[in-house]
């Protein structure tokens, strides 16, 4: 094999070198640089550009009107209780029970008899990441045959995981470009056309990138064809309340499938919602027939966690504990959550009447059909480069926006780049 | 659309729809806002005589998942909790405890944390390499500020999540590179080190390490052992206060085992989790690294700020590449980043800024090493107290100074995988199945008890 020959090669140049002096040769001469990360790749050429009239709105972190990363209020003062009085012994590997609690709630509502009658094997979880990690490890232990199917297009970084977790992927129709919005039939096609029993992972709401999900019909029709085929639902929901503004409707789907009686998975983040974002909070849940079972899949859970990390980080999980299980913080933070979605919702509004003022040719509707924080603008490739090279904004090469980028501030002078690049299009 | 639903809900064997379901189908088709069935109506629903898919889709993916054992060392903790007797004593984990057995949260923590909390900073998501004012003070502590591997840009590093985050990309960076190639790991080592060479697939034999006989270093099997490994294969070293033995190589040792790797052209992997544990000094304990590094040899290390800094929960660490040439450490930290993008995405914030805040601000560096050297004063005082009762207590004459020999957090008891069963059984004293002991959960009120304890099993229970 090539790099074993590589090393037995180095091997015998280095033997015969003189102990010590072997400074020029290494170990990891076959290790190539790795390609910038599509998204967080962005942000650092952001901050590489000079320019004063530059744009991001390139990852999806939230910015409040001024372009200022926001700590929501709520945040701070749980801050503040938290300072001083907890110490930082390790959380169990399972993490914060607590935090895990107010999740399970959020997510499968609060009178849950999943919740109640303890079906439900749930874990603290690095964020939206972490959690998608486990489970793709998960899947991959229990179901060792089993593949994932992913929309097209979908968050880059969930090929990156199920391919890390050595599980098979393949994809479904999911967005329609000639429409911009859910190419629905050709998605059921897929789901029909799968092998039964098969695993898919769906955006809970507020798709990323695309911003397209699908109506509540089309929930219920999506739901009702996993029955018939017996497939498994595994909801990525990294949006829960950025989406309409209102935690408990952005769980919609969720709640749906539930009522189907899916035993589903699902990956929660509080990186968004709460703008926890380097905190690292999220929690993996996943339904099943009994406690006793729920029992043995958490400490399975537990088991894929202990080599990753040992236990999950403590600092986000308190603040989201807190906040939850208060009920005045967490109505402070329903406000504030529902003040950042007005917020998107505003400038996409904003976005598409400037663009309708300048007299773009294209029909920019999709702005407005779209959700949560990202605009599946329809640009290529070669015009998002010209956006970036000529007037300095940035956002990833698929033509992704962050509204959550976009401020009364700069939205003009990014309507008329827009313009400018697609007008001749 | 819906006749094709339908159509394909006779035809396919295993789902039975009732008419009650495909009228359900027609009704969610037409109206968004109609509901006439709730999903219990499913339950009862059968059709010619066939079990109700309904049935089919409660039954579970997982059916056959099994309970996972208890984790060896954190389940201890877990047993230690469900314990309702008074005279319980917990040895298992290593985490600090004062001599009031409560944890410790360090002065020098608490001032950064108020620092933060003025400066309101705010929780963006970190670079996946974490915070970069981190990575540089980490680097620093471990091969000295000086170093001219670090002027020379000589090392990638990223911080990672505490010492197994850091251990577990360090090994997704063997299995994708060295394929094959296998990790040597000490006999006996920490518990999780197997698992998480396990889980990242790249196969791992033992070097022997602990000699039972002198309760010390088997250092002639430990040589050999590193000698018939096949040439390039990683060897993981603790570089100070090794877990669970305590027991570390002299610098005449040292110098022996870099020979011999330079010779077999391994490669020294470090797990640093105890730096200012083991002697009380942050350099001293960092002497073995930097032998190495004084030599041109490349190597990895991983670190942890969970036991000097106390910031367990906050899952701070870092794994450093020191490379042969900047354009290899530029390179491979492209690499650990991409193992870490589908692991976490990035690594949490907060206690990246403690340790950035308590190593970079002096006075706060300083006074991190007077607690430092606290910690490990308490522990070398209850490695005394301990040996001093044992031995007035043992009246057979056996020689029990390999407590005081024995450096860090754990010390070796010598007590087997039942003796260590039955002291918690019938002590309540909860340490690990290999013998293991924590001094930091120890006291020196409960130094008398714990030395009857194990006095009584070593000696009466099998």
């Amino acid at each position: 094999m090539a790099i074993r020959a590589a090393i037995s090669d180095r091997c015998s140049k280095l033997s015969s070198s003189s102990l010590g002096a072997r400074s020029l040769s290494s170990w990891w001469g076959n290790v190539e640089p790795a390609p910038k990360d599509p998204i967080l790749g962005v942000t650092e050429a952001f901050l590489a550009d000079p320019s004063p009239d530059k744009v991001n709105v390139g990852v999806g972190a939230y910015r409040d009107n001024s372009g200022k990363p926001v700590v929501l209020e709520c945040v701070r003062e749980a801050e503040r209780r938290i300072a001083g009085s907890f110490n930082m012994e390790y959380l169990p590997m399972g993490g914060s029970v607590k935090m895990i609690e107010e999740s399970l709630k959020l997510a499968y509502g609060e009178n849950s008899d999943l919740i109640k009658n303890k079906r439900i094997a749930a874990i603290q979880a690095l964020s939206g990441t972490g959690a998608c990690r486990i489970f793709a490890d998960f899947q991959k232990r229990f179901c060792p045959d089993s593949q994932i199917y992913i929309p097209v297009p979908t968050w880059s970084n969930h090929h990156n995981i199920w391919r890390d977790a050595h599980v098979p992927q393949k994809t479904y129709h999911y967005y329609h470009p000639e429409s911009k919005g859910l190419d629905f039939a050709a998605m059921m096609d897929d789901i029909k056309n799968a092998p039964k029993g098969s695993f898919f992972l769906l955006h809970a709401c507020a798709h990323n990138p695309t911003g397209v999900d699908p109506t509540e019909e089309q929930w219920r029709e999506i739901s009702h064809q996993f029955k018939v085929m017996g497939h498994f639902a595994f909801f990525d929901m990294a949006y829960q309340g950025f989406a309409s503004g209102n935690p408990e409707k952005d769980a919609m789907a969720i709640r749906i499938f539930l009522e189907d009686g899916h035993p589903i998975g699902c990956a929660q983040s509080y990186a968004k919602n709460m703008g926890l974002y380097g905190q690292r909070v999220g929690c993996l849940s996943i339904v099943c027939e009994d406690e006793k079972q729920a029992v043995a899949v958490k400490s399975q859970l537990q088991q894929l966690a202990r080599p990753m990390y040992s236990n999950p980080p403590v600092h986000g999980a308190l603040v989201v504990s807190t906040i939850l299980g208060d009920p005045n913080l967490k109505n402070q933070w329903l406000g504030e959550v529902k003040g950042m979605a007005d917020r998107i919702i505003g400038m996409r509004t904003a976005l598409r009447e400037n663009l309708e003022k300048l007299g773009s040719p294209l029909s920019w509707e999709h702005i407005t059909n779209q959700i949560g924080m990202f605009c599946y603008s329809g640009m290529t490739p070669e015009q998002v480069d010209r956006l970036t090279k000529e007037y300095h904004i940035y956002m990833t090469r698929n033509g992704r926006i962050s509204m959550a980028g976009v401020t009364t501030g700069n939205v003009s002078y990014l309507a008329n780049a827009i313009h400018e690049v697609t007008k001749s299009a | 659309m819906a006749s094709t639903m339908f159509s394909l809900a006779f035809a396919t064997p295993s789902a039975s729809f009732s008419l009650q379901h495909n009228l359900k189908s027609k009704l969610k088709l037409g109206t968004s806002s109609q509901r006439a069935f709730s999903g219990k109506d499913f339950v009862k629903a059968k059709s010619n005589g066939r079990t109700a898919m309904t049935v089919a889709v409660n039954v579970s993916q997982f059916e056959g998942i099994t309970m996972a054992p208890p984790d060896p060392i954190l389940g201890v903790s877990e047993a230690f909790k469900a314990d309702t007797n008074e005279l319980k004593l917990n040895l298992g984990v290593g985490a600090y405890r004062t001599e009031d057995l409560q944890p410790y949260v360090l002065n020098v923590v608490k001032k950064a944390e108020n620092l933060m909390l003025e400066r309101g900073e705010n929780k963006e998501y970190l670079p996946i390499e974490g915070l970069s004012a981190f990575n540089k003070v980490t680097s620093e502590l471990l091969f000295g500020a000086d170093n001219p591997v670090l002027q020379q840009q000589r090392v990638a590093t990223i911080q990672g999540l505490s010492g197994t985050g850091s251990l577990r990309i360090a090994a997704a960076l063997i299995e994708r590179y060295f394929p094959g190639s296998k990790v040597l790991i000490s006999s006996p080592t920490w518990g999780n080190h197997k698992n998480i060479f396990n889980d990242a697939r790249v196969p791992w034999s033992e070097y022997q390490y602990y000699d039972p006989r002198t309760v010390g270093l088997d250092f002639a099997g430990m040589i050999d052992d590193i000698k018939a490994a096949p040439e390039g294969s990683f060897i993981l070293l603790h570089g100070c206060a090794h877990n669970p033995t305590g027991i570390d190589p002299t610098p005449e040792q040292w110098e022996k085992i870099a020979d011999l790797i330079q010779e077999k052209n391994h490669i020294p992997f470090f797990d640093v989790a105890y730096q200012g544990f083991a002697s009380g000094s942050l350099d001293q304990d960092a002497s073995s690294v930097r032998l190495f590094a004084a030599r041109g040899m490349e190597l990895l290390v991983a670190q942890s700020y969970s036991k000097n800094l106390g910031l367990y929960g906050e899952r701070i660490g870092a794994i450093n590449v020191l490379c042969s040439s900047a354009d290899a450490a530029t390179r491979v930290k492209s690499q650990l980043k991409r193992l870490a993008r589908p692991m976490y995405s990035n690594p949490p914030i907060h206690g990246a800024r403690i340790v950035a805040n308590v190593i970079g601000i002096p006075e706060l560096f300083s006074e991190w090493k007077k607690e430092m050297e606290m910690m490990a004063g308490r522990i070398k005082s209850v490695r005394q107290k301990l040996y001093d009762s044992l031995s007035v207590k043992d009246k057979s004459g056996k020689d029990w100074s390999f407590i005081l020999k024995q450096i860090g957090m754990f010390s070796f008891t010598g007590l087997s995988k039942a003796q260590s069963e039955s002291i918690t059984n019938k002590w309540h004293v909860y340490m690990t199945k290999d013998g293991r002991i924590s001094l930091a959960g120890l006291s020196s009120a409960k130094c008398e008890y714990l030395a009857d304890a194990i006095i009584d099993t070593y000696y009466n229970a099998s």
